[in-house]
């Protein structure tokens, strides 16, 4: 049990690859980081199959293995996690705090940011009534309940590719509908989708609706050229269409650019406040594989560890007071 | 129903299904999961945190969709993992998605004290 009092060193919030390489890097160089993993923790990898391209792993390994070998190397070096969701933080000065969804207040001198981003929905009718019947955003979870039926992937760059070929196990057919007719994802992934027999394209088209009484039932579609709108019979609706920072819980105290990602200085993980640091995917709007978050994360807690050394530690009057509720 | 030394959670089945879920006097929160399902590994630990601190008040099943499909399909679960808390042999509550302890409890709360 964390001693929710006392004043640590270094606070992980996040579980993917940034967040548990930070933890790694942080133990390691003897700073006992409390990581706060949250509800998904893992991160994007754990909705992911197979990672075919993380060095080190020349067959390949799943995501949530990739993922359990991260969060055992932490164990192993003494980082301490911590299952719960952040509610809030107090990022400003030299005593950072976070308070977790429980309600335990935990205070740190430096704070890394990992939270990393979250699958976006389309924002059209009938997608958050229907999710869960019919409307997923996690092809590995998912695909098993639509065996032999006809089910739709919207997307264009790799996940969606990547999901509409792994759901070819199991659907009977699978349309991919996107937007444009030019595709974001790789060369590789797309040639692989293409050469897939279960799988047709629906390009130009924009979807308008997910339908069904309480289960999906079919896809209303728009063609972007002639404004025709018609309905794919599809019983699934896969939604692959990026992601979004995970960035809620500190708008408003670090600097974010316009679409919600945090700003860090140069090359470094150093965000607008001294003593924050932020990595991975909530960062990075470019690159976003397992392997550069990785390498954030670890940037992240070598950042931090310089910056401990460099700058005093506040005097601990402070220490008296009880902050938070021991269990 | 069958309860391993480690943990507060029960194993349902299709078989066992209506005796442990359906006639049990006590509410039973039945997570559908898979061994392939990642999400459903997040939610797990916090899953058992519950089981063994409701103990009593409420049963905590697990349900395996991969070798029990004929529930799944019962309860039209297509995404998981899904838990469907049930009451007197009726689904009162569904939770699809991973989530946390607090949003869990504060999802079961009109239920289970």
């Amino acid at each position: 049990m964390t001693d929710t009092s006392s004043l640590h060193d270094v606070i992980v919030i996040g579980s993917g690859p940034a967040g548990y390489t930070a933890a790694i890097y942080a133990a390691r160089a003897n700073l006992s980081p409390v990581v706060f993993e949250g509800t998904s923790f893992g991160g994007a990898l754990m909705t992911t199959t197979e990672v075919e391209n993380f060095p080190g792993f020349k067959e390949g390994i799943t995501g949530p293995e990739l993922m359990d070998e991260m969060r055992e190397q932490a164990l192993r070096f003494g980082a301490d996690l911590q299952m719960e969701d952040i509610e809030s933080v107090e990022l400003e000065g030299p005593v950072k705090t976070v308070t977790t969804a429980g309600g335990e207040v935990y205070r740190a001198r430096a704070v890394i940011l990992a939270m990393g981003a979250a699958a976006r929905y389309l924002g059209i009718p009938g997608e958050q009534e229907l999710l869960g019947r019919g409307v997923s955003a996690c092809a590995t979870c998912d695909g098993f309940f639509f065996k032999d039926q006809d089910i739709a992937v919207i997307g264009g760059g790799d996940s969606a590719m990547e999901e509409a070929t792994f759901l070819t196990k199991f659907a009977r057919s699978v349309t991919i509908v996107h937007r444009r007719d030019e595709f974001r994802a790789s060369r590789i992934m797309l040639d692989r989708a293409k050469a897939n027999d279960k799988i047709t394209f629906l390009t130009n088209t924009a979807v308008v609706s997910v339908e069904g009484e309480g289960i999906v039932s079919g896809l209303r579609v728009r063609s972007t050229e002639t404004d025709e709108e018609s309905v794919l019979p599809v019983t699934g609706v896969f939604v692959a269409i990026g992601h979004d920072p995970r960035s809620t819980l500190v708008r408003g105290a670090v600097d974010l650019d316009s679409d919600g990602y945090v700003l860090v200085q140069g090359r470094t993980t150093a965000t607008s406040l001294e003593g924050v640091f932020a990595a991975g995917d909530l960062v990075d709007h470019t690159y976003r594989q397992a392997i550069t978050a990785a390498g954030m994360g670890c940037s992240a807690a070598i950042d931090a560890e310089r910056w401990l050394t460099d700058t005093e530690a506040p005097a601990e009057g402070a220490e008296t007071e009880m902050i938070g509720a021991p269990r | 129903m069958s309860t391993t030394a480690d943990s507060s959670t029960v194993t349902v089945s299709d078989d066992s299904f209506a005796e442990d879920v359906l006639n049990s006097s006590t509410p039973v929160l039945v997570d559908f999961w898979a061994t392939w399902c990642g999400p459903c590994k997040m939610v797990a630990p916090v899953l058992e945190e519950i089981a063994s601190e409701k103990a009593g008040r409420l049963t905590v099943a697990k349900l395996d969709v991969d070798s029990n499909p004929e529930t799944a399909r019962d309860f039209q679960v297509v995404s998981i993992p899904t838990m469907i808390l049930f009451q007197n042999g009726e689904a009162v509550k569904r939770i699809v998605g991973a989530k946390g302890k607090a949003a869990l409890l504060r999802e079961l709360g009109d239920i289970v004290s």
